[in-house]
């Protein structure tokens, strides 16, 4: 899931640096992922991940890093499973 | 008891008032001189009214969001710029309260802002980037203990007569543009030299000459958060709401005028119903729709205050950019409905009907931060956000 992430944040972030310099738990918003880039972010992963970000999820500490997108993605992917 | 708790202790909004009643006295001479309005501004010190919002234990008086809306609203209903100036102020102080405690050096500041009644200036501003507030072209240097500062701000209201200026710029000099710290420089440690001139069509009296800025003080003095932080949950929503509630107090001012121009005519002609009188009713219904969309805005944010999950979701965002936009583009209209009733009265200067300076003040709303800009965000974020399909929350 990590690698599908890191492709579409070097798709879509905008990114100043290259992805793969980038730990997992690396500030986004610090390396330069503007708001604007966050937001075609989401997209990208609700499109990738046949996920829909409910609002509450759509806070700037989801995105803050990619573990905290892993994270994310995941809670609802389970919560999905689950019901 | 002493003078200091007797002040203290009287109601923010007769304090407000009062600060009012000053500030509309010489409103027409700010406007027409385009100057700062020293007055009104000495009025808020001796009221005490830059401290309000700090906590109560560093010596403040914990107000609320709602509570400094309202003083802002009273204000300008005299004098807009003067209300902006106080608005701004608190802005500035927003981020301090909610992003500087706990930290020694912010705590004292605080607390000296309300012993000394500081006026906190903005400049978030700069050439090259206009009012794209997440952006910055320009980068502190932190060498050991000190930080140094240059920016082209080409905004900063009352520059010249700010206590302090908190200020954007990227965190270092490698940083990415949307890597951002906000710091406070003190009076004493930064120099401006002026290189734009505020000669505008409305808030004259806010003074917002262009400046390079140049500073160096201790690196404490830097806010303890990234500003993305500090603008997702506290200043972006403060702006919005303090300007909105200022606007509104214009609109209300502009109506106010325009219905005693309807009672007098209805006094003159006792038993007929003036012709003004359907576009007040008409006036006071849109009035009533910008009071609706700013109290909202406030419960919001008061409701979000606790959670900064919450404080920066695109729900939030959305909802706060969406008080600016219809704030500021409906009180052009009704200031405009309020100009029609009063007629040649309202359009000339010196009545007690005068609508001129309240539509210059107002037209200021829809730049301040672009609209086109707020709107353009709000698109991109309603890819993804979902609008809420309940009425009540
Ligand atoms: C009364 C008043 C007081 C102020 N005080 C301060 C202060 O104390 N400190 C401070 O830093 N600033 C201050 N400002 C500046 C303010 O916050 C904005 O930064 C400023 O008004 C924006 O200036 P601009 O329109 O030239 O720049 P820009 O934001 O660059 O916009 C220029 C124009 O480009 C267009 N545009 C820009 N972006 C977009 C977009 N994304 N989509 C579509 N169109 C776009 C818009 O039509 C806009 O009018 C003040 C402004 C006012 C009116």
């Amino acid at each position: 899931m990590k690698d599908k992430i890191r492709e579409l944040l070097g798709k879509l972030g905008g990114l100043p640096v290259a992805v793969d310099t980038l730990a997992d738990g690396a500030d986004l918003y610090a390396a330069g992922l503007s708001s604007f880039a966050s937001v075609q972010l989401m997209l990208g992963i609700e499109d990738a991940f046949d996920i829909e970000f409910p609002d509450h999820l759509l806070n700037r500490k989801s995105f803050a890093s990619i573990d905290a997108i892993a994270e994310t993605v995941s809670a609802i992917v389970e919560g999905r499973e689950a019901a | 008891m002493n003078m200091m708790s007797e002040i203290r202790g009287a109601g923010l909004v007769e304090r407000a008032r009062e600060v009012a009643a000053v500030a509309g006295k010489h409103a027409d001479a700010v406007d027409k001189e385009g100057r700062f309005p020293h007055e009104a501004v000495a009025a808020m010190k001796s009221a005490r009214l830059f401290g309000i919002q700090v906590p109560i234990l560093l010596g403040g008086e914990g107000a609320t969001i709602a509570e400094i809306a309202e003083v802002c609203s009273i204000i300008a209903q005299e004098c807009a710029s003067s209300a902006m100036i106080f608005a701004m102020h608190h802005i500035k102080l927003s981020s301090c309260v909610s992003h500087g405690m706990g930290d020694e050096w912010h705590e004292a500041f605080m607390h000296r802002i309300v012993r000394e009644q500081l006026l906190l200036g903005s400049a978030t501003t700069e050439a090259g980037i206009g009012g794209n507030l997440r952006n910055s072209i320009c980068a502190i240097e932190v060498d050991g203990d000190i930080c140094r500062l240059t920016k082209e701000a080409t905004v900063i209201s009352y520059g010249k007569q700010a206590d302090a200026i908190l200020i954007t710029s990227r965190s270092h000099k490698e940083a990415a543009s949307t890597d951002q710290v906000m710091t406070v420089f003190l009076k004493d440690q930064y120099t401006l030299e002026q290189t734009h001139v505020w000669d505008t069509m409305g808030m004259r009296g806010t003074c917002s000459d262009g400046f390079l800025f140049k500073a160096e003080a201790p690196a404490v003095q830097i806010l303890p958060k990234p500003f993305a932080e500090i603008a997702a949950e506290s200043m972006l929503a403060t702006c919005h709401l303090l300007w909105s509630a200022t606007w509104y107090g214009i609109a209300l001012n502009a109506v106010t005028r325009a219905q005693a121009f309807v009672r007098a005519a209805a006094r003159a002609n006792p038993g007929t119903t003036p012709p003004g009188a359907l576009r007040l009713a008409e006036a006071t219904a849109e009035l009533h729709l910008i009071k609706s969309n700013v109290i909202a805005g406030i419960e919001r944010f008061e409701a979000a205050k606790e959670d900064p999950a919450q404080l920066s979701s695109l729900g939030f965002a959305v909802a706060m950019n969406n008080v600016k936009i219809a704030t500021s583009q409906m009180i052009l209209s009704v200031i405009n409905q309020a100009m029609i009733i009063c007629g040649i009265a309202g359009y000339k200067n010196g009545t007690p009907y005068s609508i001129g300076r309240h539509l210059r003040d107002a037209h200021s709303a829809q730049l301040m931060i672009s609209n086109e800009r707020i709107l353009s965000n709000t698109a991109t974020m309603l890819t993804v956000h979902k609008l809420d399909t309940s009425l009540m929350g």
